[in-house]
């Protein structure tokens, strides 16, 4: 009755054997309890979205229910339409997708640069708790940032230099995508270089000296060994960050997010992505429905297919981006390794 | 199919590969007056002098901490890569002395190849592994790298176990592959010293007798050192023997000298198993 590791350890049959075993099993059930627990409220909220998004579509209006985004978005006004529904997918995407294309690089230079090159100072443990700290900074501050510093001096100087001609209308220095995903990137950093830093922590030295050994730099060991074995925490440091950006509204209404874009960011032709240009967002779309939507009996079922979007997509970015992990820990997963 | 021009052309092929198999006068290490210090451990090594051969197995041996790692890691400077660690004297390898500050650490490197106490291989295939230092030197042929992938998997007598799964990753060998495939990763580079510190300590006896066989075999092309706690490992594989203690070396002598009538008293204790 008693066998396995514990037992061996313990010795069979002993009184502490029989405890451990006894506390193994009720980890496992609470474990397994909050998993179960955890997928069913997922299940239920968006069980809940879907019924107050479409089930006045499904059943009718006649029968007492609200009636149904599709019926809504077909005849509402912008941003109500089933258009402006889109370009907010397609803002929130997009925004979310330069951000990690700007965050991922600047975190693996940061947290390498903590990790191989500067460990021996004592200021790198200064960076290291301001990086901590900035984790904990408001978001609305980075918006406040972002809109001073990007928006008004970095992109009011691009357009002093490079579009004079048509000031003072501005074209970089007012709030447009760019500066929104260079915010979100300043946002997510921290928690990137924290992710990042921890996994090259865990490799062991054994491999940085068995590269050294072999006459490689430092800076040929981190790019031919040490980045591609935790290639894994990168992208766990980019799953957090997206997790973390498409939540954000607050500071994105400073600096590029809309109400109403008549025009997608990106485009099917040359130059396929227009970084200076205001875009919608999901997160945005609820809040405004929310407060400023006309009351009515469409709004609960609007808020609701908004709300039902803002969550597939931060599923979808999401799990792309841990079905790349898997791939990744596959690749690289053998003895003492991960 | 056997025709005289092609027995000719078999012959030459022979012969190319023959001449190609390395038959070089491996270098000596002349160490002279080398001590070192660690931040906390301020007399890892004393004044060390010793003339290791070219073209021999020479083994480190002594009780554990007693500085064999340390000495074995300023052959190749990899001492270098630990904070406020401090040495003086000089090595000469090849009429250089490789302790000056002028050295190009990294071409030492590719000059003095090691081996670790664990198998440490990169977690890569196979092939990446042992192509890792050709592609550093800037070797870029996809023929070139197979062929001294091949020839270094060869010589670390491994190519027949593994010639199949080149792809795999290196992690699913067993241990005592691994460090076969490390020795054939160092192998690579062309290095013409061999350091080895404890190679066969981690792995079972069918492997250690592997790794000796290996190393038999690899010391008419290289200037091996070994660092080993095993006496009977010492007295198989080297032709010299180094017995160190407290950061000193007590005595060098041929192997055979060592362990039959050593000069010391403390090299006898040692041996003798009285000590250590
Ligand atoms: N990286 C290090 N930092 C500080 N002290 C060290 C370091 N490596 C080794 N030492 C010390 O130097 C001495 C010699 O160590 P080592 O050369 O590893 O001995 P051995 O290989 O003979 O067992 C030991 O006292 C050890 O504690
Ligand atoms: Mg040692």
């Amino acid at each position: 009755m008693t066998s396995g590791p514990l037992s061996d350890f313990h010795g069979e049959g002993s009184v502490f054997a029989a405890w451990a075993l006894r506390r193994a099993g009720v980890m496992l059930w609470l474990t397994s309890g909050m998993a179960v627990s955890a997928i069913v409220l997922l299940i239920g909220m968006l069980g809940l979205l879907c019924w107050l998004a479409f089930a006045g579509d499904a059943f009718g209006a006649a029968a007492g229910h609200f009636p149904g985004a599709l019926a809504v978005l077909s005849q509402g006004e912008p941003p109500y339409t089933a258009e402006a529904l889109f370009s907010a997918i397609v803002g929130t995407i997009t925004v979310t997708l330069l951000m990690t294309l700007l965050v991922a690089p600047l975190g693996i230079l940061v947290a390498v640069y903590l990790h191989v090159y500067a460990r021996q100072h004592w200021y790198t443990d200064l960076v290291r708790i301001a990086i901590h700290n900035l984790a904990g900074v408001p978001s609305i501050i980075y918006g406040v940032f972002g809109l001073g510093f990007f928006v008004y001096w970095v992109g009011g100087g691009i357009d002093e230099l490079f579009f004079s001609d048509s000031l003072p209308r501005a074209t970089f220095g007012t709030p447009g995508i760019l500066w929104a995903a260079i915010t979100l990137a300043l946002l997510t950093l921290p928690t990137v270089i924290v992710s990042i830093e921890e996994g090259l922590l865990r490799l062991p030295a054994s491999l940085r000296e068995g590269s050294f050994a072999l006459g490689a730099t430092r800076f040929e060991t981190v790019v031919g060994v040490l980045l591609p074995a935790t290639m894994t925490s990168v992208v766990t440091g980019v799953i957090l960050a997206v997790a973390r950006a498409t939540g954000e509204v607050a500071p994105l209404m400073l600096v590029g997010v809309v109400k109403y874009a008549p025009s997608l960011p990106v485009s099917i032709e040359a130059p396929f992505i227009h970084l200076e240009q205001k875009f919608m967002h999901l997160g945005y779309l609820v809040y405004d429905l929310t407060l400023h939507a006309p009351a009515g009996n469409g709004r609960v079922a609007l808020i609701a297919v908004v709300a039902l979007s803002l969550v597939l997509v931060t599923m979808s970015l999401t799990t792309f981006a841990a079905v790349l992990r898997g791939r990744f820990r596959y690749q690289y997963a053998q003895e003492g390794l991960l | 199919m056997n025709h005289p021009d092609m027995e000719t052309f078999n012959a030459f092929i022979e012969a190319s590969k023959a001449s190609k198999t390395k038959r070089r006068q491996a270098p000596s290490l002349q160490v002279e007056d080398v001590s070192l210090s660690y931040p906390a451990e301020p007399n890892a090594l004393q004044n060390i002098s010793l003339e290791i051969p070219s073209g021999c197995v020479t083994a480190v041996i002594g009780p554990s901490g007693c500085g064999k790692s340390t000495l074995l890691r300023c052959f190749n400077r990899m001492n270098d890569t630990i904070d406020g660690c401090r040495y003086s004297g000089s090595i000469f390898l090849d009429g250089a002395n490789i302790l000056s500050d002028g050295i190009d650490v990294t071409s030492l490197r590719r000059k003095v190849g090691m081996v670790f106490q664990r198998p440490n291989p990169f977690p890569k295939s196979v092939f990446d592994n042992v192509a890792y230092g050709p592609r550093l030197a800037g070797i870029r042929s996809q023929r070139q790298l197979d062929e001294i992938v091949e020839n270094a998997l060869r010589s670390a007598a491994l190519w027949d176990e593994v010639k199949d799964r080149l792809d795999a990753m290196a992690g699913n060998l067993s241990l005592g592959q691994q460090q076969r495939l490390v020795i054939a990763r160092a192998i690579a580079v062309e290095p013409e010293v061999l350091l080895l510190d404890e190679p066969a300590s981690s792995l079972d006896p069918i492997s250690t007798l592997k790794i000796e066989e290996l190393i038999y075999e690899l010391k008419s092309d290289y200037t091996i050192v070994i660092v080993t706690h095993n006496m009977q490992q010492a007295g198989r594989v080297s032709d010299y023997t180094a017995f160190m203690s407290g950061g000193r070396l007590i005595e060098f002598d041929a192997t055979d000298r060592i362990f039959t009538n050593p000069s010391e008293r403390a090299t006898e204790d040692y041996i003798t198993g009285r000590v250590g």
